[in-house]
């Protein structure tokens, strides 16, 4: 690769990044504490495009990892202290990755519409468990009352209640696993899930157990997923059963295809894109009674969107390229 | 006759069932380094399920397959790919997205995988890049490594999947239909390209162009209805009258 291509390639991310270290000056409160959640959806975001955009592995039972770390931190804290995050975090993520491990177990064995119907289902399997069980407080949930410390040397480094600072964690998570991703798919390891991706049958035929390499995936994607979960958990001191929705495997599924697929800055870009949606559609300034429907109108924008941009948000330079491309071929016929 | 030594791959009494059909029916065969070994058959024959079975993409009902010495009958596809099998397909299996480069380096990449080494950039691995060269090279497709795939002629993706083939250092080649849809020219280049291939392979060629298997072919079996009915060195197997009536017709004869 050359130098040029890699700092056009790094321009957007370093420009991304940029605006979101300077955006606590400019802003508190609602708006900040807005961003650090779409930078949390955007690690969840991230962690199922290793598994749809890098592998081609369609899951729609993603919530579940996210709500199993969630859950995890919670039920893991001490009722009257707090827990330190060197474990509560790990910990969590094992969870997560845990039930990753065994779904993938399963369901990597089935393809395509059944491999989308089998992790629907275990997902719907761990929902049930947190709603119709005592073990975390039923369909009302259950409070994290202390938020767990980060504390190094005997000093807490930084405080998780504070919103600039947890604001600052979220951002510094973001980036890392982006940077882990983009790592990770550029290796031997990332080119083998591109290959299986492309054509599954040709990689078995060149001596690729591809099976190990999905099952990996699948279990990485779990465990990243758990580290979303573990911040939302953290943000918000509270968990419900319907961070395992399917409500919530299917929103993340579409700021991937909001964003475009096979870019991991479409994962970041489409969940940044869908949380916007959302709030500009409830704002009953703008919309006044009818804002109750939102998602009705986030449904058809995105309809739309898959419409007129099939390769995403991030595809469209590259969409408007070809079509200046295919008006200049045609007036030079013309 | 070669030798035992030679034999890189026996094939003994295979059969292969689907349901109530019997697609490949008692097959023996031996693959002997150094020679184009041609199956030949109208079409339902069960060349390319022959070739499923001995790659080990679908399992086999009865018999045994030896590869290098191996009992590898109940051994999966990679498995066999490890010891030194590699298959082209019917239908062209490139990846198309990647360079034609990246398509060899990355099945080259099969041999020696280090999947935990998630820090290093493939494209600096050496081992795979050397023998994506060396695989380009001996295919004559150097000049275009640089091409995205997908948007190769016809012909040139064949190359590439032969390409992709031998990038893994197998040393047994399956081959279905790599001429199919070929123009003259591309033919020509192929059958070069083959021939050029034999000397370290043993080479199992499944094809319909009669003219180019009986140039370039060592040895010829001739299926029919899963069995096999003739198989000899080309002039006994155009002089065979059981294949003038059952295969080639009697314009032939």
């Amino acid at each position: 690769m050359t130098p040029a291509i890699n700092a056009r390639r790094l321009a957007l991310p370093i420009l991304v990044v940029g605006l979101l270290l300077i955006f606590p000056l400019a802003t508190t409160g609602f708006y900040l504490e807005f961003t650090s959640k779409v930078m949390i959806l955007a690690i969840f975001a991230l962690s199922l495009e290793l598994l749809v955009g890098a592998t081609g592995l369609v899951s729609l039972g993603h919530a579940a990892f996210y709500g199993i770390a969630a859950y995890a931190t919670v039920l893991l804290s001490p009722k009257y202290g707090a827990a330190s995050v060197w474990w509560v975090l790990p910990a969590a993520i094992a969870c997560s990755a845990l039930y990753a491990f065994c779904v993938g177990a399963l369901a990597l064995r089935t393809k395509g519409v059944y491999f989308i119907m089998v992790t629907l289902a275990f997902a719907q399997m761990a929902y049930y468990v947190f709603h119709d069980t005592k073990l975390g407080g039923g369909t009302d949930g259950i409070y994290l009352n202390f938020k767990p410390e980060v504390v190094l040397y005997g000093a807490r480094i930084v405080d998780l209640g504070k919103p600039v600072a947890f604001y600052y964690v979220v951002l510094a998570c973001l980036v890392l696993v982006f940077m882990f991703l983009a790592v990770l798919l550029e290796s031997r390891f990332g080119r083998v899930l591109a290959g299986i991706r492309s054509n599954e049958q040709r990689m078995r035929a060149a001596g690729f157990a591809t099976f190990p390499y999905k099952w990996a995936a699948f279990t990485l994607a779990g465990a990243l997923a758990g580290l979303a979960g573990f911040l939302v958990a953290v943000k918000d001191g509270f968990v419900n059963p319907e961070m395992l929705s399917w409500h919530e495997s299917g929103a993340v599924l579409l700021m991937l295809i909001l964003g475009g697929m096979g870019r991991l800055s479409g994962a970041v870009l489409g969940a940044f894109a869908f949380a916007l949606l959302q709030l500009f559609f409830q704002w009953e300034v703008v919309f006044g009674s009818f804002a109750k429907h939102w998602p009705l109108m986030l449904g058809g924008t995105i309809i739309l969107c898959v419409a007129f941009m099939p390769n995403g948000l991030i595809g469209l330079p590259g969409q408007w390229r070809a079509w200046r491309a295919r008006k200049a071929a045609g007036a030079a016929r013309g | 006759m070669a030798d035992a030594a030679s034999l890189l791959l026996r094939a003994r009494s295979v059969t292969r069932r689907f349901g109530g059909l019997t697609a490949v029916s008692d097959v023996s065969l031996d693959l002997a380094e150094g020679e184009i070994h041609a199956v030949i058959g109208t079409n339902g024959a069960g060349k390319s399920t022959l070739i499923n079975v001995l790659s080990g993409e679908i399992g086999t009902t009865s018999g045994t397959v030896e590869l290098l010495g191996n009992d590898v009958t109940k051994r999966s596809q990679p498995a066999r790919a490890h010891l030194g099998l590699g298959r082209s397909y019917q239908r062209t299996t490139i990846f198309p997205r990647f360079t034609v480069f990246e398509n060899c380096r990355l099945t080259a990449q099969a041999t020696r995988q280090r999947p935990w080494n998630w820090w290093t950039a493939a494209a600096t691995c050496k081992a795979s890049t050397a023998m994506a060269r060396e695989a380009l090279d001996r295919t004559g497709l150097t000049a275009i490594a640089d091409r995205t795939a997908g948007l190769l002629s016809h012909g040139e993706k064949r190359q590439l999947e032969i390409a992709m083939c031998i990038a893994t250092r197998p040393r047994v080649l399956l081959l279905d239909e790599p001429l199919a849809g070929m123009g003259a020219e591309e033919t020509e280049r192929m059958l070069g390209l083959l021939s050029g291939l034999k000397a370290g392979h043993a080479i199992l060629l499944v094809e319909h162009d009669m003219d180019a298997v009986f140039r370039v072919s060592d040895r010829i079996t001739v299926m029919v209805n899963g069995t096999v009915i003739a198989s000899d060195v080309p002039v006994a197997v155009r002089a065979d009258p059981e294949v003038q009536l059952a295969y080639l017709g009697e314009a032939n004869g």
